[in-house]
């Protein structure tokens, strides 16, 4: 799927991943291929992109939205 | 004679100030370019954020929290967003004009400014309306030392607490809005009590959405991103706009000397000519004098 991680200042990682964890308010939650729709908020934490050949990259937000819609993921973070 | 001096003076001073706009000019290009590139790099984010709380929102009811209440007007608060520097045409006056056009039009309320910018606060400066509490601060002036989201968004908040506190029942910005490097429009905008973003059709045919959690602590959380992110943009595009009038200006400045040193070698070529002609008469005479 695609992930784009934006901030009002810049493009923080724009690219496919295979599976992202993120740090919802409710607890952390992940994100796989063909996830049904939804939109949640994000408390600070770490983002962790798994990326195709399980490479790893993390990038470290303090809140933020998710919207995950027909496999294109954009979180907007702080 | 005696005005040959003078005119090769103006030559070499109205030549350095050349030197001087054209400088200026160029620097005003390079930053109106990373300006303008803060607004394109800003834009996905400020449009996927209106399009998700547009979504969300539309259908809930619009029971916002504290930032959209509607109270009696009595407290003003108006915020123009100019310069520090001067030297960029009508940019700076404009914003103060649209201030003063604003203050008469509420005149009947209490009118606090919280200039942001030199220019703009020196015009407000030590006028009543320039007092006020002690929880925001008397100017925004530094926060063009280095335009970020962080400093701008940390003010931004402070005012939204003042206004939720009901020190203010209104808040209003006015700032230059960037069309492009020649042209910027001046922008009274409310910015309290938020305004619903427009809902637009496409968004009506994914809402079946996952929510967490629930639609309402989302649009909450949501309301204050982008009013911060309005904020923002108005920074952004007062920015983008101060360097843009002032790259005009100084071509235009640049242009005029260019203009001035041409008439003025003119006239300095034409009183040489003449000075070298009266000479030539005077020898041409005293020899003549002589063989007489």
């Amino acid at each position: 799927m695609q992930l784009d991680i934006v901030s009002p200042d810049k493009n923080i990682y724009s690219g496919e991943a295979t599976a992202v964890l993120f740090p919802g308010v409710e607890g952390s939650f992940g994100v796989l291929d063909n996830h049904a729709p939804m939109i949640a908020t994000l408390k600070k934490g770490a983002i962790k992109i798994t990326k195709e050949g399980n490479t790893e990259e993390v990038v470290e937000v303090s809140g933020g939205v998710v919207e995950v819609l027909k496999n294109k993921v954009i979180v907007l973070a702080e | 004679m005696g005005g040959l001096k003078e005119v090769k003076d103006r030559i070499t001073s109205v030549q350095s100030t050349i030197q001087i706009t054209s400088a200026m000019k160029m620097v005003s290009a390079a930053k109106l370019k990373r300006a303008q590139d803060a607004i394109i790099q800003m834009r996905p984010y400020a449009e996927k954020l209106t399009e998700i709380l547009v979504n969300v929102s539309s259908t809930l009811d619009t029971s916002e929290g504290g930032y959209s209440v509607q109270r009696e007007m009595k407290n003003l608060l108006i915020i123009p967003i100019a310069s520090n520097r001067g030297l960029c045409g009508p940019f700076n006056s404009n914003v103060i004009k649209a201030t003063r056009a604003l203050q008469k039009k509420y005149e009947g309320c209490e009118i606090t400014i919280l200039a942001a910018g030199k220019k703009a606060d020196d015009a407000f400066k030590g006028t009543e309306e320039n007092i006020h509490g002690n929880t925001l601060p008397r100017n925004m002036n530094n926060l063009f030392n280095e335009l970020a989201f962080t400093t701008v968004s940390l003010q931004a908040e402070r005012i939204m607490e003042a206004f939720i506190q009901k020190q203010f029942d209104k808040v209003v910005i006015i700032y230059n809005q960037f069309k492009n490097a020649a042209v910027q429009n001046v922008q009274v905008e409310q910015w309290l009590p938020a305004v619903a973003p427009e809902a637009e059709e496409k968004s009506t045919f994914v809402s079946d959405y996952i929510y967490e959690p629930s639609k309402s602590e989302i649009v909450e959380e949501l309301i204050p991103k982008s009013l911060k992110t309005q904020f923002y943009k108005a920074f952004l595009d007062s920015h983008a706009s101060e360097h843009g009038a002032r790259m005009t200006a100084m071509h235009k400045a640049t242009d005029n000397a260019t203009e001035m040193v041409d008439d003025l070698k003119l006239v300095y070529n034409k009183a040489r000519q003449a000075a070298i002609t009266n000479e030539i008469l005077e020898i041409v005479g005293g020899a003549e004098a002589l063989n007489d």
